[in-house]
């Protein structure tokens, strides 16, 4: 996974709340077996207009905000469906931060786990961004995730919490699967102990009696 | 030992290490897996050269995919097909135990669990899939993870968590005549909006919820997710132990003892508090539909659209205008007077043998509307056996209805059964955000009765007195 430490980017703004992953990347995106190549699919219904040509007014579409790397959106950004194909999709595009009011809890989840990283600001801060991003052309945006930053170019600094060990992943890029494995004895010993206080929780459902073969 | 909530116990019972921040390794005993979330999972593991730490702990199925049509026939989308044709693959290579597509006991991830007594009380479960909250019907934390994550819980049987908060959802009270959990669970959703269980873990109590049957039990879990929790459980008790006995893959003989003995101790101790409570009366709950582009967006039968104008907030105001317009709705509007052209009986959350029986009876002897075009999906291969057994197939065919093989059909149209723009379809599936079953659609959800009744009538009628 990249690390993510500090950038200076260009924010697209998405001024709507309850933005749900079934948005974000639609169902047709989701038959591929690959992690790669799901820009197409973003916001694909939102891009387009009734009669199926391009959507001028959806951000995507408007030469200004090409490039962008900070999304900046509204509450309960993310929710519905689990699938990591919205943090993929974003990514694909360029995205590496998304700031928001509030966030889905699984989208939140799956943004730390591909080097995106989630900011939750206040309403009122998130309000005052949104407007200065859709009056100011090029408006770019600070994200230090070392000082839980984010800095306008008027030099307005809001602060933002994070839990200590997502941040310290995300920040060195390490491998979520790799740390774990580091705690293997630990994982033994549970198993052992449990075994013995709910023995029925480890049959194999493979060879079960009556079970699945 | 201080008093404990259900989910504390269950919690704590799975505590691998704490770390002094709260950053906790959280076992998980089960994981379920479909083709749609799994394949960079598996793609992870290839390349990283790790393998499944149990794989006897894992069940795969292919459903959101599948089609609902003749099953001897090559499925006509490649990419579909791709995909389930790499599910075979990696569990093949993962020795992994998979339903494949021919297989009766083949069906919706979240019904074939509860089915093959793969769920069990005080477990943990997880699946790509955010409406596995479902499982907590058993009394276990069950939710949805992202693919990252399914492959972390393949190689290490763990998840990185932190402790989730809880919340009591108390309903008290006996529900009106055809009313049924599907309206519980809406008219929640209804009350704390979208995101008002986010961060929480909900735990339903009450008289109400005791009432329910264990298929009752998971409709309501399975949306816990649409009011913004990842998981949402109800305390085991008698009903559930019945509900397991003699399943498959449930424990057998005096392992079945010893596990009911630790399923008895499953519940909230007396004296625990939960950090939040929201109350409900089952008597004030009406039958619900949806009428808006998310699950909260709903209101009772005898109730009208709402009116943008009348709401303060601006949000909440630009958000309903909003949805209006993409649902084609007029504000004030009765709920009664919403057509609607296509019914769908399917889903993780209402496609169980019981919400089959209810719907084909009352489908009984009549006829579905003209220019309405209503189908019915069976959560499983074994569900629609055994409908067919009981003959509730042919109460759906003389009336009018399709019915199909089982799989997520319509609930988010990945496979040919998808809304054209402009329909309308009384769904009693989980989700009506813009486009879920087919762009342009237009998903109003609702229970299984109150869209057989749609289907009969064309437009929605108040179950209660309907006749």
């Amino acid at each position: 996974m990249q690390a993510f430490t500090a950038m200076t980017g260009l924010v697209a703004p998405l001024d709507r709340v309850n933005v749900d992953t079934d948005q974000i990347i639609p169902k047709q995106f989701l038959k591929t077996i690959k992690r790669t190549g799901l820009r197409e699919g973003l916001f694909y219904d939102w891009r387009k207009q009734k009669d199926g040509s391009q959507d001028p007014t959806f951000f995507l579409n408007q030469p200004q905000f090409q490039g962008a790397t900070i999304l900046l959106t509204r509450d309960n950004f993310g929710c519905g469906s689990s699938r990591e194909h919205a943090p993929w999709a974003l990514l694909d595009q360029g995205f590496r931060c998304v700031i928001a009011s509030s966030f889905a809890d699984i989208f939140y989840n799956n943004c730390f786990q591909n080097g995106i990283l989630p900011v939750v600001l206040k309403a009122d801060e998130v309000l005052a961004m949104m407007n200065d991003c859709l009056a100011t052309p090029g408006y770019r945006l600070t994200v230090d995730l070392g000082n839980q930053t984010v800095t306008t170019p008027d030099g307005v600094r809001s602060c933002f919490e994070i839990d200590p060990f997502r941040k310290d992943c995300l920040f060195r890029g390490l491998d979520a699967i790799g740390l774990t494995l580091q705690h293997e004895a630990s994982i033994t010993t549970y198993e052992t102990r449990r075994r013995t206080e709910a023995p029925w929780l480890f049959t194999d459902l493979r060879y079960d009696q009556g079970g699945a073969r | 030992m201080a008093a404990q909530t259900l989910f504390d116990k269950i919690w704590d019972s799975h505590v691998v290490r704490a770390e002094p921040d709260g950053t906790t390794l959280l076992y998980i005993d089960r994981q379920l897996v479909h083709e749609v979330t799994s394949p960079q999972a598996f793609e992870g593991l290839k390349l990283s050269g790790r393998r499944p730490r149990r794989p006897g702990a894992t069940l795969a199925v292919p459903d959101h995919n599948v089609p609902t049509t003749d099953r001897t026939v090559a499925i006509a989308d490649p990419l579909s097909a791709k995909q389930i044709q790499t599910l075979e693959e990696n569990c093949r290579d993962f020795d992994i135990t998979l339903f494949d597509m021919n297989d009766i006991r083949q069906g919706v991830v979240h019904v074939i669990g509860p089915e093959q007594g793969f769920t069990l009380p005080g477990t943990t479960i997880v699946c790509g899939d955010s409406h596995t909250s479902t499982h907590g019907a058993f009394g276990a934390l069950a939710f949805g993870i992202g693919t990252s994550e399914v492959e972390h819980v393949l190689a290490t049987q763990c998840l990185v968590q932190k402790r989730p908060k809880t919340m009591e959802v108390r309903i008290e009270g006996t529900l009106s005549n055809f009313c049924s959990a599907k309206d519980i669970i809406l008219a929640i959703i209804g009350k704390i909006g979208t995101a008002g269980g986010t961060g929480y873990v909900i735990e339903y109590t009450g008289s109400a919820i005791r009432a329910l049957s264990m298929e009752g039990r998971m409709t309501l879990c399975n949306m816990s997710i649409e009011g913004g929790a990842r998981a949402g459980m109800v305390a085991p008790d008698e009903t559930t132990i019945a509900y397991i006995k003699g399943r498959p893959l449930a424990p057998k003989g005096e392992l079945f003892e010893q596990a009911v003995n630790a399923w008895r101790q499953l519940k909230t101790d007396a004296n625990a508090t939960y950090d939040m409570t929201v109350t409900m009366r089952a008597e004030d709950i009406a039958p619900q539909v949806s009428w808006g582009t998310n699950p909260g967006m709903v209101t009772g039968i005898d109730q009208r659209v709402p009116d943008p104008r009348t709401i303060a907030d601006e949000n909440q105001r630009q958000a309903t205008t909003r949805a209006l317009e993409y649902m084609g709705l007029l504000p004030n509007i009765p709920m009664t007077d919403i057509k609607i052209d296509t019914v769908f009986i399917g889903s993780c959350t209402n496609s169980r043998i019981e919400d089959l029986r209810l719907a084909a009876n009352l489908a009984k002897g009549k006829r579905v509307a003209t220019g309405v075009r209503a189908m019915v999906v069976p959560g499983s291969g074994l569900v629609k056996q055994q409908a067919e057994q009981e003959g509730l197939d042919r109460l759906f065919k003389e009336a009018g209805f399709e019915w199909r093989e089982a799989g997520c059909s319509m609930c988010l149209a990945m496979n040919a059964d998808v809304l054209q723009p402009g329909e309308r379809c009384a769904s009693t599936s989980n989700r009506n955000f813009e486009g879920r079953q087919g762009a342009g659609g237009r998903t109003h959800l609702v229970s299984p009765a109150m869209a057989v009744a749609a289907a009969i009538e064309g437009h929605f009628v108040d179950i209660r007195t309907w006749k």
